[in-house]
């Protein structure tokens, strides 16, 4: 009986696959839907206990120009779940997610190594380094992302620096090495904030540290809405030139590119991001190294399609991560440690399949 | 004109070619005297606890803690009737000398254990915090803590999860076929990050007293130090010490490549298991009595090279008398001159992670990526 | 000067002050010519063609290319499993807007390119899969739709059997006279040079060097000099056809064979 089911839903996966890569359209606007309905589905799902229909009912009454219900079952509590804790938490999630995919993709790409991610590459210690500086000295949301951005670049500009006068013009092993060294400083530099704010005084603190969407706010929303919407346009745009800065400086450059310009936009861009990122959510790894694998899995490596598939992509783990923070497992465990959890058996999966083909 | 300004030397000129002439003699001499440098590091080892000892927090002048330690270090018993108090012996006694000895012991066993790595993996860039072996430890030790569970169960944790890591570096590392250079730092980065995202989910489920703990275990503390860690920490050390040290000849061998070593009759695999099995109990050792303090088994080897050469009978003793050294003296600065506890693991980390930039920049990557 | 002329003069470069690579090279090429660069390894070849390729500055001298300059870089390899006709593409980049992507209309430039080097059944193969030499005229054609007046090729047939050379000397020679490019190429094989060239440059260290028409520059006395070795200039008829070619000979000392 097994069999016979595979016999029956091995060729109908083999067909859509097919139908999906022939249309080289179909995958981002399948994934976009999926976003949508995964969007609207996490409004329905929390750690506040109320009726599945609930939310609904309250968001319909809202938004509709009559009452919906007649005589509404809800208490004020209900309505500040719904209208005010889980949209803010909802969108901060998907606009993490689409910038740690994004970068992702936007590092490897120009950096011709699927190995980078901005947790390798120090930016997101740096910007740890800087949030927790801007947390300790109480400034607000605005303070820390600016701090937080300060440190994500300066960390980048360090890696890259040092990678520069260690390796010269090959970007593989010395940029990963260079990367892990300045990530294990700055995250020194975070423990002696940590240690400076006396002892465990800030359980909040490592709480943000270890990455978590809880306590998001309409401002921390809007910030990162805002600037993943700035940095993911220009991202989109330059996309295919991603492509040409994939085959290596000589080349991109023989075929018309101003490499270094476009490089360093590439990195202001993807620094800031993920700098904002951690500022309002915390340092949530892996996510920016395996979403690129993945999305390359399912759409090959043309940076045209693989920059919103990326971003998608991510969008959909994280906030599938933070619903399962939410709602299944207990007690709200911060989404950083469930990614981690989830990310290094897959990177090492990866690292084994591949063989290390391509990855020096 | 370039003549004469050669010849007319001003006084740093001179000064400077005085200080690289002695600095000549002193290489040749170490250079003629194979064993000096190492005989000289055990004595400013040894120097240097003696002078850990005297200085500290508490208000004691320098001299009677010179006398109250000559007094201990005497085979005989205390003088009845004595100058200090009762109080100054103690913090001698109880307090100074267990942190003392314990940051020997941690600086010893890291550097040893760093040397040994590197010298098997045939890669400078390994040591106890690059392959993962730390990182599996800490998490071990975690488990214990969770479960709150005896010291010398959360050793035996340790030792188990720094095994497993080290072997999961090095299966997933033969896995993908690379295991040579770049390979085994990747695997040993995943395993790594695997271990700390599981540290992590403990700092998140643990109630105050564990997160206390595993806050330890993470930045690294040695202000906890008692007679008990002490002996927690010097029987593995010395045990796996003493093996490393039989076996220094033949991590030279080991360090010639796979092909190279096996040519020469001896027998590889086992080599390597008791190499693996001997540095994961050390670094397990250390890491369950004083959390993970980073950076020094990779950085002190490095430094041992310099000054004694590449050859593992005589590097793997400097590197565990140096490591001692440098844990001790930052120990002895958080004590003395920032007089907090900030975590020794931090400060490590802090000053290992430019140094070793430093030397990777100088190194220009030569024999760093050996693939 | 007309579009893909190019010519240097006075030109010499060096990395540390006073080290010569070379100096004083002058060379004028007109365009649908074919020059060949020569020299032993290390010479500087690939230094002189970053210079034209406007990729490295000179340390003295002037360059002047005159239209745009398409590079076939010597191993190929791609970090991405990209697919042949994503790398023709790319060679639309010029053309490109920079915050827009390619059209469709790119595309088929792209395919059509493809066509003309007779590989357009493998547009969708992924680009590490392909042989050597299908590899090269993937970049051919990455060359053509980028609609350059000047190709330069590195080392384009070494590491490649002897059927390949051929198609490759064939393709260089088809865009040099039919496409009307002008085309520079470096090998290691003075007969390739021989075969297609119209000049060629023989790089002999310093500020000693050959250049001129391939019948006044690749003589037996030149191309001793440079590898130490004899040429013999070799004409035969084959299939009713006068064919002059360059041997090298090689000669292994015989009392080497003894030891």
């Amino acid at each position: 009986m097994i069999e016979a089911y595979f016999k029956n839903i091995v060729p109908l996966f083999h067909r859509t696959q097919r139908f999906l890569d022939q249309r080289s359209w179909a995958w981002p606007w399948l994934l976009a839907l999926v976003v949508v309905v995964a969007v609207m589905g996490s409004m329905f799902v929390g750690a506040y206990p109320m009726p599945l229909r609930r939310p609904l009912d309250i968001l319909l009454d809202i938004i509709l120009p009559f009452s919906w219900v007649d005589s509404p079952a809800w208490d004020l509590r209900e309505i500040t779940v719904v209208t005010l804790i889980r949209p803010p938490r909802i969108m901060v999630a998907v606009f993490a997610g689409i910038t740690l995919g994004m970068s992702g993709t936007a590092l490897q790409g120009m950096y011709r190594n699927p190995l980078v991610g901005p947790d390798l590459i120090g930016v997101s210690s740096g910007a740890a380094f800087g949030g927790a500086l801007a947390y300790k000295l109480a400034l607000p949301t605005l303070g820390i992302v600016t701090l937080a951005s300060i440190g994500g670049v300066g960390a980048m500009l360090c890696t890259l620096f040092l990678a520069r006068i260690v390796g010269g013009k090959s970007d593989g092993l010395p940029l990963i090495l260079a990367g892990f060294f300045v990530g294990a400083f700055f995250m020194a530099c975070v423990g002696l904030i940590l240690h400076i704010g006396g002892g465990y005084a800030g359980p909040n603190l490592v709480y943000w540290l270890l990455g978590t969407f809880r306590g998001a706010d309409p401002t921390k929303a809007w910030t990162i809405i805002l600037t993943t919407t700035a940095g993911g346009i220009l991202l989109m745009a330059l996309r295919w030139r991603l492509n040409l800065l994939s085959l290596g400086d000589l080349d991109a450059k023989s075929l018309g590119l101003d490499v270094g310009t476009l490089r360093w936009i590439l990195i202001l861009v993807v620094s800031i991001m993920v700098a904002v990122q951690v500022a309002v959510s915390g340092v949530v790894g892996w996510v920016g190294l395996i979403i690129p694998h993945c999305a390359r899995m399912l759409v090959g490596p043309d940076h045209r399609r693989l920059m919103p598939v990326s971003a998608l992509l991510g969008c959909l783990l994280v906030l599938g991560l933070d619903n399962l923070t939410r709602t299944v497992i207990w007690s709200e465990i911060p989404v950083g440690v469930l990614s981690g959890f989830l990310g290094t058996p897959f990177i090492c999966f990866l690292f084994w399949k591949c063989r290390s083909r391509g990855w020096s | 004109m370039i003549e004469l300004t050669k010849n007319q030397s001003s006084p740093v000129t001179s000064l400077l070619a005085f200080v690289k002439k002695r600095l000549a003699t002193a290489r040749d001499f170490f250079r003629r005297h194979e064993w000096a440098m190492p005989l000289l590091l055990a004595i400013s080892l040894a120097g240097t606890v003696v002078g850990s000892l005297l200085i500290g927090a508490y208000p004691m002048s320098f001299w009677r803690a010179g006398e109250i330690t000559v007094n201990l270090g005497l085979p005989w018993a205390l003088p009845s009737e004595s100058s200090w108090s009762l109080m100054e012996l103690a913090v001698i006694q109880m307090i100074r000398l267990p942190r003392v000895l314990l940051a020997t012991l941690v600086g010893m066993a890291l550097g040893m254990s760093g040397a040994a790595l590197q010298g098997m993996m045939r890669n400078p860039l390994v040591g106890p915090d690059l392959v993962g072996v730390s990182s599996g430890a800490a998490l071990g030790g975690v488990f214990a803590i969770m479960f709150y569970w005896s010291e010398s169960a959360t050793v035996a944790l340790a030792f188990l999860g720094g095994l497993l890591a080290l072997g999961g570096t090095y299966g997933l590392a033969h896995l993908a076929r690379s295991f040579e250079g770049i390979g085994l730092i990747l695997s040993g980065i995943f395993v790594g990050a695997f271990c700390i995202s599981g540290v992590c989910f403990g700092l998140f489920l643990a109630d105050d007293h564990q997160m206390s703990r595993i806050g330890h275990l993470v930045m690294g503390y040695l202000n906890e130090a008692t007679p008990q860690t002490v002996w927690l920490l010097t029987v593995p050390t010395l045990v796996g010490g003493s093996i490393l040290m039989l076996l220094r000849w033949r991590i030279n061998l080991l360090s010639l490549g796979n092909a190279d070593a096996l040519s020469l009759g001896i027998n590889v695999r086992l080599l390597r298991l008791t190499i693996i099995a001997v540095v994961s109990l050390i670094v397990a050792a250390q890491v369950s009595v004083s959390g993970l303090i980073g950076w020094v088994g990779l950085v002190v080897p490095h430094c041992a090279r310099m000054l004694v050469g590449p050859d593992h009978r005589k590097l793997l003793p400097a590197s565990a008398l140096l490591g001692g050294m440098f844990v001790l003296l930052i120990d002895d600065f958080t004590r003395v001159v920032l007089r907090t506890d900030v975590g020794t693991g931090t400060l490590t980390t802090l000053i290992g992670t430019p140094f070793i930039c430093f030397l990777f920049w100088k190194k220009k990557t030569k024999g760093w990526i050996n693939d | 000067m007309k579009t893909g002329d190019f010519s240097f003069s006075g030109l010499g470069h060096s990395y540390l002050p006073d080290k010569w690579i070379f100096r004083n090279y002058q060379s004028q090429v007109s365009r649908g010519q074919i020059l060949a660069l020569l020299g032993p390894n290390g010479c500087g070849k690939t230094t002189l063609l970053k210079i034209l390729l406007g990729a490295l500055a000179q340390t003295e001298g002037s360059v002047s290319v005159n239209g745009h300059v398409a590079f076939v870089p010597q191993l190929f390899q791609v970090a991405f499993d990209y697919s042949a006709l994503d790398m023709v593409l790319m060679g639309r980049a010029k053309k490109v807007g920079l915050f827009s992507q390619p059209t469709s209309a790119d595309e088929e430039m792209a395919l059509k390119a493809l066509e003309r080097v007779g590989l357009a059944s493998l547009a969708n193969r992924p680009f590490h899969e392909m042989s050597g030499g299908q590899r090269q005229l993937v970049i051919f054609a990455r060359a053509l739709v980028a609609e350059a007046d000047i190709l330069i090729l590195d080392e384009p047939t070494s590491a490649l059997d002897l059927k390949n050379q051929n198609a490759i000397l064939e393709w260089i020679d088809r865009l040099a006279r039919r496409e009307n490019l002008t085309v520079i190429f470096s090998t290691h094989h003075p007969h390739h040079a021989y075969a297609v060239a119209d000049q060629a440059l023989l790089m002999l260290g310093g500020s000693d060097y050959a250049a001129g028409q391939v019948d006044e520059v690749l003589i037996e006395s030149n191309l001793f000099r440079l590898y130490n070795l004899p040429l013999k200039k070799v004409s035969f008829e084959f299939e009713e056809q006068a064919i002059e070619t360059l041997v090298p000979v090689f000669r292994p000392k015989e009392d080497h064979r003894m030891a």
